[in-house]
């Protein structure tokens, strides 16, 4: 080991060190970061002593403080739940179609609405509640089971074709093709039918067989003059809105293998006031009636 | 045709006959006991082979078959390549004790740069996947989604473009500052090759399914064993070399980077101790549950970015700063003290990863503590490193490589603050989940690690290839300015997304409702997501440029006339 070497006069010492031509000062430790250092240990000790920290045998210490994350969450849902009481209260209590026209009542069960569907319905109907395919736009006028808030309201409740409630709103659509009800030339006939009840068929030919097919197969369900019936939640089929496709592929599609769209039952998950909430929030989105 | 058929058959005789030859001389060899050790090779190298092609009749999935027949291939040509070998002289053993043993050092360098590209590409790609989602290609699912992408990225920088940073770095630096070549002879050559083909080994397990879903440590088991025996002939060959050294001290990037070494191990095996479900099947199930699993876990990942990407990188930063700046190291205090503090501590901060969990709340409580306790040991290295400058402040002005390792020392301490502050508990609660951990990683990991690993390699490629000088520090000063305006970009557009989606997501109204959906703070995303994007298009064009330029210096920058490579004592 060599003597601690200077290059410049005013260098400090080195340790006298030397490695692959790398020396190194002996200069202190600052003292700002010393002390810095210092004063995080003591806080440290400090915050420990006040939150629950220190492991023992069969638990840890609580903290003088008296803090938990399980309590402070608590304590913030039970100060929500407390405030918003008398008005959940009173929405239970109110009639449904009472509840729009109360100002008070009316914006709650919006605004609160409004939080329930974006937690639990914008999964499927997204989350300006426009749908997607297979799942309802909730903004248009166009409803399967009922526009009413009475009908939002039992549809949310018990949901559509699930296992979780009995008093589910139920229907199935036979598959026509897939259990050989109809023959493909059928239903060939029938699709390009449906589609000129809306628009353009793919082979006008065949529209006036399709029609005698749907007479004789569909109309009982979705009425002579292909309108639906929303006590059986079978759609309109006149308007042009489409839950899972218009176009001959789609059509031929359902018409074939049917569709079974499914909903859950919220009562199992959402007290009575989100689920009245919810339905004043869908309700009032454009299509309510 | 009759002379091309007798020449083919002569041909064919004489490699009967050499084949013959060649069995008759390895019997006679095994007889005498000569080239034992390549004997063991061949039948150690055979029985891999033949059980890496049963594994692959019998795999049970698509990765641990691809893997097999990896393992296969390399086995299979190590086997020929040794069997050829054998029975050839052999170098006089105590030749080259007096050298460095730089070739696989530069081998290190190829590769960290290599994967470095590699691993920025997957990265700036996935970026352009989450503000685009249509870059998941249909056709791509199950290999190329971004689910199958991400991990890629993440082992890629990390552990191919780090960690062969770290290999070849403390490869070098292990010898100059010992004056003693590499311990073990060859073995670091197994442990640089086999860390290699851990890295295809995880990487092709993740595009096709093989993951046990554990961050950072998501190659499965196998993958994981051999791991574990490059990792012990890793220690074995740094570990050597310290021993054998001729200085009187241990310098302290050598503390640094066995601290690294050691403790990944230790992390690596206790992270990975899973039971496989069959032998010829990649799935296994881990031995710890619940909390307990996702606390050793986090425990694995804080440390992984402790041990891994601070300590590891910290022992390149105490070599190549000094020699750069050719000042000596600012104070030899203040490096052991933050030495010592920095090991004991960083050990415990894992579980502020799991605040709100259902991790207990004392846990949670000394994690965040022993992360805040932290910060001043972080900043001893950024102290050590800055001010090891003073005095040469004038070299920032003229060369662009320590510029580099300055604005990475920078990114350091600007990391090791936001570190512990994200760990307090208020802090988290915004900040968790949300994209702004994703730009506190980054701007350590891009400004940091990458920065301070390319001031390392135009350090290192002139001294390995015997160059005068960089083919070109305009080009360091381009790649520079890329490089930090990219990281800007990145961190910050993380910084007001990250903490945007924390604010949107806890936003109620004055009743208590939430105000939006997750789905609307993905949209409001999305801005940030292409300047993400683009900062991540910046530093992979330096990157590039880096590439070229190191390229061209080892093709066209003037010899140097007299290198040092002979191993001496500095004193």
């Amino acid at each position: 080991m060599s003597k601690p070497v200077k290059k410049y006069d005013d260098d400090p010492n080195t340790t006298g060190h030397q490695w692959d031509g790398i020396e190194e000062f002996d200069n202190p430790m600052p003292r700002w970061w010393l002390w810095t250092f210092y004063a995080t240990i003591i806080w440290g000790i400090g915050y420990t002593i006040a939150y629950p920290a220190w492991p023992m045998l069969s638990s840890a210490t609580a903290g003088v403080l008296g803090w938990s994350t399980r309590g402070d969450v608590a304590a913030e849902i039970q100060a929500v739940e407390e405030a918003n009481a008398p008005i959940n209260a009173k929405l239970e209590a109110a009639e449904l179609t009472a509840i729009a026209g109360d100002p008070e009542l009316g914006s709650y069960a919006v605004s609160s609405g409004s939080a329930v569907f974006k937690t639990w319905c914008a999964q499927c109907h997204g989350s300006g509640a426009a749908g997607a395919k297979g799942y309802p736009n909730l903004l248009d006028d166009d409803w399967l089971w009922g526009g009413t808030v009475e009908d939002i309201h039992e549809t949310i409740t018990h949901g559509i074709r699930n296992e979780d409630s009995d008093d589910a709103r139920y229907s199935e659509m036979p598959a026509f093709g897939r259990d050989e009800l109809l023959e493909k030339e059928e239903i060939d006939q029938v699709v390009n039918f449906v589609m000129s009840l809306s628009g353009e068929a793919e082979d006008a030919s065949k529209v006036d067989a399709g029609a005698v097919v749907f007479e004789d197969n569909c109309a009982s369900c979705h009425m002579d003059d292909g309108t639906g019936d929303r006590s059986q939640g079978a759609p309109n089929l006149v308007d042009a809105i489409w839950l899972y496709g218009g176009d001959y592929a789609s059509l031929s599609e359902t018409v074939n293998n049917a569709r079974y769209g499914v909903m859950p039952a919220w009562n199992t998950r959402l007290t009575e006031a989100q689920i009245r909430a919810v339905s004043a929030y869908v309700h009032q989105l454009g299509g309510g009636e | 045709m009759q002379i091309n058929a007798l020449i083919a058959h002569v041909l064919h005789l004489k490699r009967r006959i050499y084949g013959f030859h060649a069995t008759l001389r390895i019997v006679r060899d095994m007889v005498k006991g000569r080239n034992m050790s390549n004997y063991i090779k061949l039948i150690a190298l055979g029985l891999v082979t033949l059980f890496a092609m049963i594994g692959t009749n019998y795999a049970r999935d698509l990765a641990y078959q691809v893997h097999a027949i990896i393992v296969m291939l390399v086995a299979g040509g190590l086997f020929l390549y040794t069997l050829r070998r054998t029975g050839e002289a052999k170098p006089a053993a105590g030749s080259l004790q007096n050298e460095y043993f730089d070739s696989v050092v530069r081998a290190g360098v190829v590769a960290t740069a290599f994967w470095g590209v590699v691993g920025f590409l997957v990265g700036t790609f996935i970026a352009f996947q989450l503000a685009f989602p249509a870059l998941n290609f249909e056709w791509a699912q199950g290999f190329a989604n971004f689910g199958r992408l991400r991990p890629l990225h993440t082992s890629a920088v990390i552990f191919a473009f780090g960690g062969n940073a770290l290999i070849a770095t403390s490869f070098y630096v292990v010898q100059r500052t010992s004056a003693a070549r590499l311990w073990g002879g060859n073995l670091a050559w197994f442990v640089f090759w086999g860390y290699q083909l851990f890295i295809v080994l995880a990487a092709t397990g993740y595009l096709f399914g093989g993951t046990q879903s554990k961050e950072y440590a998501e190659p499965e088991w196998h993958v994981d064993l051999w791991l574990t025996i490059v990792w012990v002939a890793y220690l074995a060959v740094f570990l050597g070399t310290v021993i054998k050294r001729k200085e009187p001290h241990i310098y302290v990037a050598n503390w640094f980077y066995l601290a690294f070494i050691v403790t990944v191990a230790m992390l690596h095996l206790v992270n990975n101790l899973t039971i496989p479900v069959s032998i010829w099947g990649s799935k296994s199930v881990i031995v710890w549950s619940g909390v307990q699993d996702a606390m050793v876990q986090w425990w694995y990942g804080h440390n992984a970015v402790g041990f891994f990407l601070t300590a590891g990188f910290l022992g390149m930063m105490y070599y190549f700063v000094p020699k750069q700046a050719e000042r000596p190291v600012f104070s030899y205090k203040l490096s052991i003290i933050h030495f010592w503090a920095l090991i004991f501590l960083y050990i415990w901060a894992g579980p502020h990863h799991l605040h709100y969990t259902a991790l207990p709340d004392w846990a949670s409580t000394l994690g965040m503590v022993f992360s805040i306790v932290l910060w001043m040991p972080s900043w001893g290295g950024m102290i050590n490193g800055l001010m090891t400058l003073s005095g040469a402040w004038d070299k920032l002005r003229t060369d662009p490589v320590i510029r580099m390792m300055v604005i990475s020392i920078g990114f350091y301490g600007m990391s090791t603050f936001e570190g512990p502050m994200m760990s307090i508990r208020a802090v988290n609660s915004l900040s968790h989940y949300t994209d702004w951990t994703i730009g506190h990683v980054h701007s350590g990991a891009l400004g940091w690690n990458g920065m301070i690993t390319f001031g390392a390699l135009y350090f290192l490629v002139p001294v390995l290839w015997k160059r005068e000088r960089l083919y070109s520090l305009s080009l360091v000063s381009w790649h520079f300015w890329l490089a930090t305006i990219g990281i800007i970009l990145y961190a910050a557009s993380m910084w007001v997304t990250g903490i945007m989606e924390g604010l949107m997501w806890r936003e109620v109204d004055a009743n208590g409702f939430l105000v939006n959906s997750f789905a609307d703070t993905v949209a409001a995303k999305f801005p940030m997501y292409v300047v993400r994007g683009l900062g991540g298009v910046m530093f992979l064009s330096g990157a590039l440029i880096m590439c070229y330029n190191l390229w061209m210096t080892v093709r066209k920058a003037p010899a140097k006339e007299a290198s040092l490579t002979v191993a001496v004592p500095a004193e």
